[in-house]
């Protein structure tokens, strides 16, 4: 990208700090950059384009509210955003109000997603380390993330051990971090 | 420092929210006090925001966003940010009102101390002018320069006169005498206060000047001593702790 071309591009913490200010267009760029991965996720839990999309207004609408919930220097918005989507649905699913606060999810990404080109390429590269991921730790990993199931759930499930499901969630996220560290 | 082992698979469950009851407490209760495992919390959440990227690929509809902008539009926007309610959002303000309240504290305290010190000025001066007041008033008294004049009865010779004044609570006397006779250079005269029961008390030893009067002031006394009368007499010049001469003079409280 050429010095111009991301003049053009505003940084996320700027368009979270003019949301601040009640910007509404910085709000819209904002929705432009990444209601794709929130919608996806959404759907991805609810399977319902309806839940996915009345989350997706959830999530927006609280960051617009409450713009000081996402601290910049305490995590990047697009791995921010897609675990709040994902505490939200999951809550959505399992019809129980939210428990979560925003403000305290913090998370510690490695890798750089404020481009759409940064974004395809570590979407790229987290598809195809589930992809060498054992079919059954992989599945573990998804039933955890993607419907919600506590570990004894996912136990009864698959008939595994209580202690091989707690190990195959941990391993099977520390995996996904291992091939971005480095 | 490093994760904790033992945790390190309560912690993913605890970032999944699927780690419930006593687990998820006492899980919250170590991270509050442990910095590893709250990275490693953080980092795990990272892991997780990963995972979900894994789901990118969808879009939603064009009507999403017309709704998301109508329902901004129509929000009422505060004045101001609502803040972010992290555990140490409140120290600046707590800080700041125990500063208040240590300012409150002082000041109340300097103000009082102040009110104290004022009062206290004010008490030494009234103190100050009593005093100065009470050194006229005895000086008058008991000052060489001063001028005694004893009125008597036209035509009557001037007689010998003695004048306490005894205040009893204080245990204080002040006594002036008159035209009293030149006593040989051995002896003195000796003031008694005579009390209701007990024996004569000591109230002082003096020796008139060269016109016959004389002044004690203040002689040790016991506090509270009921007198029933007053009585001079002639005693060997160092003082007696009793009587040992008839009174040449006697007096009772008016």
């Amino acid at each position: 990208m050429c010095p111009a071309e991301a003049r053009e591009v505003p940084p996320d913490a700027g368009l979270v700090s003019a949301i601040r200010s009640g910007d509404e267009r910085a709000m819209a760029q904002l929705y432009d950059r990444y209601s794709s991965i929130v919608y996806s996720v959404a759907l991805r839990i609810l399977g319902d384009t309806g839940a996915a999309e009345d989350v997706l207004q959830e999530i927006f609408m609280q960051l617009w509210r409450n713009p000081a919930a996402f601290d910049a220097s305490r995590g990047r918005l697009p791995a921010w955003l897609a675990v709040i989507t994902r505490h939200r649905a999951i809550d959505f699913l399992r019809k129980r109000q939210s428990e979560t606060d925003i403000a305290d999810v913090i998370v510690s990404v490695e890798p750089d997603m404020a481009t759409d080109a940064e974004r395809n390429r570590v979407i790229e590269k987290i598809r195809s380390t589930l992809g060498t991921m054992a079919a059954a730790q992989r599945s573990v990993l998804e039933m955890a993330f993607f419907e919600g199931l506590t570990h004894s759930e996912i136990a009864t499930r698959t008939g595994e051990p209580l202690g091989t499901i707690k190990t195959r969630i941990r391993s099977g996220l520390l995996m996904l971090r291992k091939a971005f560290s480095g | 420092m490093t994760v904790h082992p033992q945790l390190e698979e309560d912690l993913a469950l605890y970032a999944l929210g699927t780690l419930d009851g006593e687990s998820r407490l006492a899980l919250q209760k170590h991270l509050e006090g442990c910095a590893p495992c709250r990275r490693e919390l953080e980092q795990l959440r990272g892991d997780m925001a990963l995972l979900a990227l894994s789901a990118s690929g969808s879009h939603p509809p064009r009507h999403a966003r017309r709704r998301l902008m109508d329902a901004i539009a129509r929000e009422p926007r505060q004045a101001g940010v609502s803040k972010r309610h992290a555990w140490w959002t409140p120290i600046p303000y707590l800080a700041a009102a125990t500063l208040a309240l240590v300012a409150v504290v002082f000041w109340r305290q300097n103000s009082s101390l102040r009110r104290q010190l004022s009062e206290l000025r004010a008490t030494s001066a009234q103190q100050q002018a009593g005093l100065e007041q009470a050194r006229h008033t005895l000086a008058t008294f008991t000052s060489a320069e001063t001028m005694r004049v004893t009125l008597v009865a036209v035509k009557a010779p001037p007689q010998p006169q003695g004048k306490a004044f005894y205040l009893r609570s204080q245990g204080s006397l002040i006594f002036l005498a008159n035209n009293l006779p030149l006593l040989p250079a051995h002896k003195a005269y000796e003031l008694w206060l005579i009390p209701s029961t007990g024996a004569p008390i000591p109230a002082g030893v003096f020796k008139p000047d060269s016109r016959g009067s004389a002044t004690v002031v203040n002689p040790p006394l016991p506090v509270g001593v009921e007198a029933k009368t007053f009585a001079i007499t002639v005693e060997p010049e160092g003082g007696s702790v009793a009587p040992t001469s008839q009174p040449l003079m006697i007096g009772v409280g008016e």
